[in-house]
């Protein structure tokens, strides 16, 4: 009902990226909030080559965690990454409020259990979009972080942004590069806040354009526009380096899952589809 | 009746165009060059190169561009004035400007993965010194661990060359770049050259550095010569306003000067002149010891004695030692005086002499 709904919302819009379309994807909510039944993947025998892709795309979308990225952290590990340290109480945002624990000498404690909910969705997300060949721009304005972002982003194949963001880049984009650019499909945020300690501009960029993102914010950030907020810590190196870790992982995963499903249903793909 | 049939007709008569939205020429930024179209443009300019060799009688495996040229001269007479308007014929990479070419796949994927930052090289350069930068600093903390740190410094010699300049990186990038942006840039390579074991990335960075000409035009000093007696002697040549003096300075001598053939007494009546003359020895207090015969043509007086001056003390250069050089360096005697007269100029009498002011 609800599911065979989005798969006919999903399917058109990757359909169209071949042509030179507009680069103005629709909103594709492939979230895994849907619980659908568990289906075993059927041997598909049929040669017919839009149901095989067609197979390819809605076969993910029928398991609540196809890529089975829960496994990929634990709480204990958070913990160790000193991921639920928030900053002092005077920088409390007031949006944070339902992710924090508490609040422990004027310094507050980020709930884990929430920020590992939101984690499992956020990267379940970056998986399905990465299954899909989306493209994902990586996003950090934290000068001690940038260059571990850009390695992240290059060791995936995906792509970074941790410079000075130019005003026009997603929503003045045909000026900008010419007619023909595909914009980007995610945008990850490894920190919402630019230099300055104001919201980055691309988050709201991402709003206007309909560009689904995923950031980590900390308990000085305001989470409303980002579609996965994940409550976490943005300042410790480790914390930083995990979230790196876990974001390349998925996305390397999601793309060896696409090439076995490929070759599962014996298809040669080399157009445009996702 | 009959009206509504003849608007009918004339409104059918009247003529509506198709054309929907008018191409936008302007906005499509200059026109871009194809790999294939730039390969094409080679492939026949090097046909059109061994026909111009044919054609002129030459060798085709010989034929070099400035034979080109001198053949596209002859061939093609022009009288235009603007050299960059005469018909030309050189590589199509000289002529046709150095372009990106598309930055994407057929899956419309960028290839870069800095691509959206909008300056890719530029930013893939300073993340590649950056990365430079880290590897350098854990090669050095490698070794404090091993406690070779101190025996294992190697820097890079940086004397005698400087950075690239913004003009010469936007081409090496083949990106504009903003003023702020080279000046990061430099200041990152400033970073990484203070580093103890630079050494490691010698290569890289001598890229962006780029040789200094030869600083200062140092003066060349000759060697005395000798004469038939044994008497050493040397030459020196002068310049003062419109005056040319050469002047040959002998050793062994009681201080006698002649200028073109007379005695500087004759020739030099006042003694300003003959004090100029005089300048040079007597700041070396060797007055009694040269002899000197010089020849001096155009300008005036003191020109002629400011013209022989210059050259008697470069012809003492070599006699003397290299502090001596430098002192008679800074007291000035070896500086050409660059003044010459100014030009007078229309609605004044003279150079700067204004016409006499009239209230009305």
């Amino acid at each position: 009902m609800a599911a065979a709904r989005l798969l006919q919302a999903g399917v058109p819009r990757f359909r169209c990226l071949g042509s030179l379309g507009k680069a103005a994807p629709s909103t594709s909510q492939l979230s895994s909030r849907l619980f659908g039944t568990l289906l075993a993947p059927e041997a598909n025998q049929q040669v017919d080559p839009t149901v095989i892709r067609r197979k390819l795309i809605t076969e993910p979308l029928r398991h609540p965690d196809f890529f089975n990225v829960k496994e990929l952290f634990s709480l204990k590990e958070l913990f160790d990454a000193r991921v639920h340290l928030g900053h002092k109480k005077g920088c409390r945002h007031r949006f944070m409020e339902p992710y924090i624990f508490g609040c422990r000498l004027d310094q507050d404690i980020i709930d884990l259990d929430q920020t590992m909910k939101h984690l499992q969705l956020a990267l379940n997300f970056t998986a399905h979009v990465a299954y899909r060949k989306g493209i994902i721009l990586f996003i950090n304005r934290n000068r001690q972080f940038g260059h571990l972002v850009e390695v992240t982003a290059r060791d995936c194949g995906e792509y970074a942004h941790t410079r000075y963001w130019q005003g026009g880049l997603l929503t003045n984009a045909h000026v900008q590069y010419g007619s023909g650019i595909r914009l980007p499909d995610l945008l990850i945020f490894i920190s919402t806040l630019n230099n300055v300690f104001e919201p980055h501009v691309a988050i709201r960029d991402a709003a206007k354009m309909n560009i689904p993102t995923v950031g980590v914010v900390d308990t000085n950030c305001n989470p409303s526009i980002i579609t996965y907020p994940v409550p976490g810590n943005d300042d410790s190196p480790l914390a930083v380096e995990l979230y790196c870790k876990l974001f390349k992982m998925t996305i390397t995963r999601a793309k060896n899952k696409r090439k076995q499903m490929e070759a599962l249903y014996g298809l040669q793909n080399k157009a445009d589809s996702s | 009746m009959g009206c509504p049939c003849v608007v009918l007709n004339t409104l059918r008569l009247i003529y509506t165009t198709t054309a929907v939205q008018k191409r936008n020429v302007a906005a499509l930024g200059p026109e871009k060059y194809t790999e294939a179209f730039i390969k094409n443009q080679i492939e026949e300019f090097n046909l059109g190169k061994r026909h111009l060799a044919n054609m002129m009688g030459e060798d085709p495996e010989t034929f070099t561009q400035e034979d080109i040229d001198k053949a596209i001269v002859y061939l093609f007479p022009s009288g235009l004035f603007e050299k960059r308007a005469r018909p030309v014929m050189k590589h199509p990479t000289e002529i046709f400007p150095k372009q990106r070419a598309i930055q994407w796949g057929e899956d419309h994927r960028p290839f870069h993965f800095l691509f959206y930052t909008g300056k890719q090289s530029f930013y893939s350069l300073m993340h590649e010194i950056y990365g430079k930068l880290l590897d350098i600093q854990k090669y050095q903390d490698h070794l404090r661990a091993q406690g070779l740190l101190a025996e294992n410094r190697k820097q890079i010699n940086l004397i005698g060359s400087r950075w690239l300049i913004k003009e010469e990186l936007e081409d090496m990038l083949v990106e504009k770049l903003t003023d702020h942006d080279y000046s990061t840039c430099i200041q990152l390579l400033e970073r990484l050259v203070t580093l103890p074991c630079c050494g490691i990335e010698e290569e890289y960075v001598l890229k962006f550095r780029k040789e200094l000409a030869i600083q200062l035009k140092k003066m060349v000093i000759e060697s005395l010569q000798y004469d038939e007696q044994g008497v050493a002697f040397s030459t020196g040549e002068g310049k003062r306003k419109t005056s040319q003096a050469t002047a040959v300075v002998y050793d062994n001598g009681s201080g006698k000067i002649t200028v073109n053939g007379v005695d500087y007494l004759c020739y030099f009546p006042v003694m300003q002149d003959r004090e100029q003359l005089m300048f040079p020895f007597q700041f070396l207090d060797r007055l009694g010891i040269h002899d000197m015969v010089c020849t001096v043509s155009g300008g005036g007086r003191s020109s002629q004695a400011g013209a022989i001056r210059l050259a008697s003390a470069r012809a003492l250069c070599s006699f003397i030692t290299e502090n001596e050089v430098e002192f008679l360096r800074q007291a000035g005697l070896l500086t050409p005086d660059p003044r010459i007269r100014e030009r007078k100029k229309p609605g004044q009498e003279g150079a700067r002499r204004k016409f006499t002011w009239k209230k009305r």
